[in-house]
């Protein structure tokens, strides 16, 4: 089976190695801790880990997506941007 | 408690309102109704209207009623291959994919269902997520992947693609109804000997009959209204229905009778399954599940 | 039901998440590929960073269908919420009309969607169709090929037309779930009709309100067909939505990348509205129980 058509880069491909072993790292957290840690934070729902992990990122999204509109490129600054913020989520929500 | 004040509430207001409020005659609640479905039929009408005439007879005059009522559009469909194939590969799909999303969606549902399990809430938002994703997204990709496996104008290239909003869809619908069986139900099956496939074919299955029923509808309905990722997949051998209509814009303008009777042709199966289906769709969207 | 914790349950899961996986993850993937590479065809596919990104996000075209998109939602939801919670409070609760409403009503969802564009496109021109005829019989200029407005006007009513009956049917099946004791309550104690839907009826309604707003966004959001058939997209670009113009760049033009770029903006949005009205959907039964029963 050819699959030169889904075009893989280096930089794509680690995006995506980095996705997984996110995941992984919350599979192995939650086998030593079970339960997923919930509580209600400043968002006023219940969260669990998976959740903060979700919301991270996708924020995470959203912070390149504005830097790269707003800004320009440079995304180092905006990866930066986004890890203050995740641990603000894993801290507060 | 809430309900005591909703209550005093309740009695102050009718108080004050009663005297208008026992008089009015209930009897023009009909009247909505019959307006909306009004408003839906008057292009269905024009279409099946339009669907009887000859070209010649629509172009030329404006008429509520065919003069000549004419099924020589119906002929044309029903004479050739190019045209009912349409409607053959459109069937073939539609029900390869509903018979797939059923019978994964089955075990899965009676999973989120009965258990807790790493990750559920998430998997379950996940595939929802699927549900809502705009197709437009996953046409081009698609189209390579399917390419890349030899599956180009199959049926079973359609049915795959359609299962990406369909199987959440079918899993969420299922979950609904397996949530309302209770539990008892597995434990007493367990103790009486039986094993969890002989349990889930012999003793579950039955009884969630009306909500497999449900879901299949839905399933249908969706694969059966989709175009674009159909249309992308498909070029010959396997081109459903809708994408065939586009034809009838030829040399000599639009085929304007046989487009007409080409669509009244597409409502119909739609319309016999939710004929056969009725009682059950209330049922289902009580569920909020759909 | 409180549920066992069990693993062993992601073995019924499985196939579906095989399944899913081949038709969600692999394109998306695929999607975030082409979204910084450049290609002339023939699989050969040049490094371009995030150029596209930034074309996408800075460029006129994105934010114009973007705003039309949010717009349509808006006007979409604004009509057939409520246009659905009042026929579904005026349809009959028993006897013979109940399937009869029901099977009609239902009709519009089973229409393939390019058939409802077509049905409209027809029935709005003014040579051979009902209602392009009377309004020029009525002396009303009306073409939805040529004015935008009625371009517009015409696609919002399709999607009145197609959808509400969705609506209709959801708030319809949560109405009939309301036992006759609570209207019978409300009759001894002389309840207006306001109060019995302010207090009885719309919260019951509150669930399946919420699924056909989250459905009936979501849709429109990306809405495809009726509109590419009814308008093509224009007059100009006046209806070109963000559905139209992606598959305009990925399978009329054939780039890729931008494509892509745009694919990824898009799906972040749908992504993002989808979980909040997905947090909003699973908390909010548990926020306030004691208003259910």
């Amino acid at each position: 089976m050819d699959l030169s058509w889904m075009a893989w880069t280096g930089p794509t491909a680690l995006f995506w190695l980095g996705i997984v072993s996110c995941l992984v790292i919350m599979m192995v957290w939650e086998y030593f801790s079970p339960g997923g840690n919930p509580r209600v934070g400043i968002l006023r729902f219940e969260t669990t880990r998976g959740d903060r992990l979700f919301i991270s990122l996708l924020g995470s999204a959203f912070i390149h997506l504005a830097w790269l509109g707003f800004i320009g490129p440079g995304l180092w600054w905006a990866l930066g941007i986004s890890f203050v913020y995740a641990i603000g989520v894993f801290k507060t929500v | 408690m809430e309900s005591t004040t909703k209550e005093t509430t309740l009695l102050v207001e009718g108080a004050l309102r009663q005297t208008n409020q026992m008089k009015k005659p209930r009897n023009f609640r009909w009247f909505t109704p019959s307006l909306y479905i009004f408003f839906l039929m008057l292009p269905i009408y024009w279409l099946v209207n339009m669907s009887f005439k000859t070209n010649q007879e629509i172009l030329s005059k404006f008429t509520l009623i065919p003069e000549n009522p004419t099924l020589s559009n119906y002929v044309v469909i029903f004479s050739d291959p190019s045209w009912y194939n349409g409607y053959i590969n459109s069937i073939i799909y539609v029900v390869m994919n509903t018979v797939i999303s059923i019978s994964v969606a089955l075990p899965a549902a009676y999973a989120f269902s009965r258990y807790r399990f790493l990750g559920d809430k998430h998997m379950f938002f996940w595939l929802l997520s699927n549900r809502m994703a705009p197709a437009a997204v996953f046409v081009l990709p698609f189209f390579q992947l399917y390419s890349s496996f030899g599956l180009i104008d199959t049926h079973i290239a359609v049915a795959l693609a359609h299962c990406l909003f369909n199987v959440p869809l079918a899993v969420w619908i299922l979950e609904g109804f397996m949530s309302g069986i209770p539990k008892e139900i597995d434990e007493t099956a367990y103790i009486d000997g039986y094993s969890f496939p002989k349990f889930f074919i012999k003793v579950f299955t039955p009884l969630i009959a009306s909500g497999i029923g449900v879901a299949a509808f839905f399933c249908f309905m969706f694969s059966w209204v989709e175009l674009l990722i159909a249309r992308t997949l498909t070029t010959v051998d396997a081109k459903p229905i809708a994408a065939i209509m586009t034809r009838t814009v030829g040399a000599s303008g639009v085929d304007w009778g046989v487009l007409a009777a080409a669509g009244v042709l597409t409502i119909i199966p739609g319309a016999l399954v939710i004929y056969f289906v009725r009682n059950y769709i209330a049922k289902g969207f009580a569920l909020g599940r759909v | 039901m409180d549920k066992t914790y069990n693993n062993k349950a992601w073995l019924l899961v499985i196939p579906v998440f095989l399944l899913v996986a081949l038709s969600a993850i692999i394109p998306i993937m695929t999607v975030v590929n082409y979204s910084v590479q450049d290609t002339f065809g023939g699989n050969k596919f040049f490094w371009v960073g995030t150029e596209w990104f930034t074309d996408v996000l800075r460029s006129e075209r994105f934010h114009d269908a973007l705003g039309r998109n949010l717009l349509f939602s808006f006007i979409i939801l604004c009509i057939e919420i409520p246009l659905g919670i009042l026929i579904a409070l005026s349809m009959p609760k028993k006897g013979i009309w109940v399937p009869v409403c029901l099977v009609l009503m239902a009709l519009p969802l089973l229409i393939p969607w390019n058939v409802v564009g077509t049905i409209w496109q027809i029935f709005g021109r003014a040579d051979i169709g009902l209602l392009g005829h009377t309004m020029a019989t009525l002396g009303i200029d009306y073409n939805y090929s040529s004015n935008v407005i009625d371009a517009w006007v015409t696609i919002i009513v399709m999607d009145v037309w197609h959808w509400t009956s969705l609506v209709v049917l959801l708030c319809y099946a949560g109405l009939v779930s309301i036992p006759e004791a609570y209207y019978q309550a409300a009759r001894i104690d002389g309840a207006s009709k306001w109060s019995v839907f302010r207090y009885i009826q719309l919260p019951k309604m509150q669930g399946v309100l919420i699924i056909a707003f989250l459905l009936r966004f979501m849709d429109s959001f990306m809405i495809y067909t009726e509109p590419f058939v009814l308008t093509g997209g224009g007059p100009g670009n006046s209806t070109t939505f963000m559905s139209i113009d992606l598959v305009k760049q990925a399978i009329g033009q054939f780039d890729l990348g931008p494509a892509a770029a745009m694919s990824l903006v898009y799906q972040l949005i749908v992504l993002l509205v989808c979980y909040v009205f997905f947090t909003v959907m699973s908390n909010v039964g548990t926020d306030k129980p004691e208003v259910e029963e």
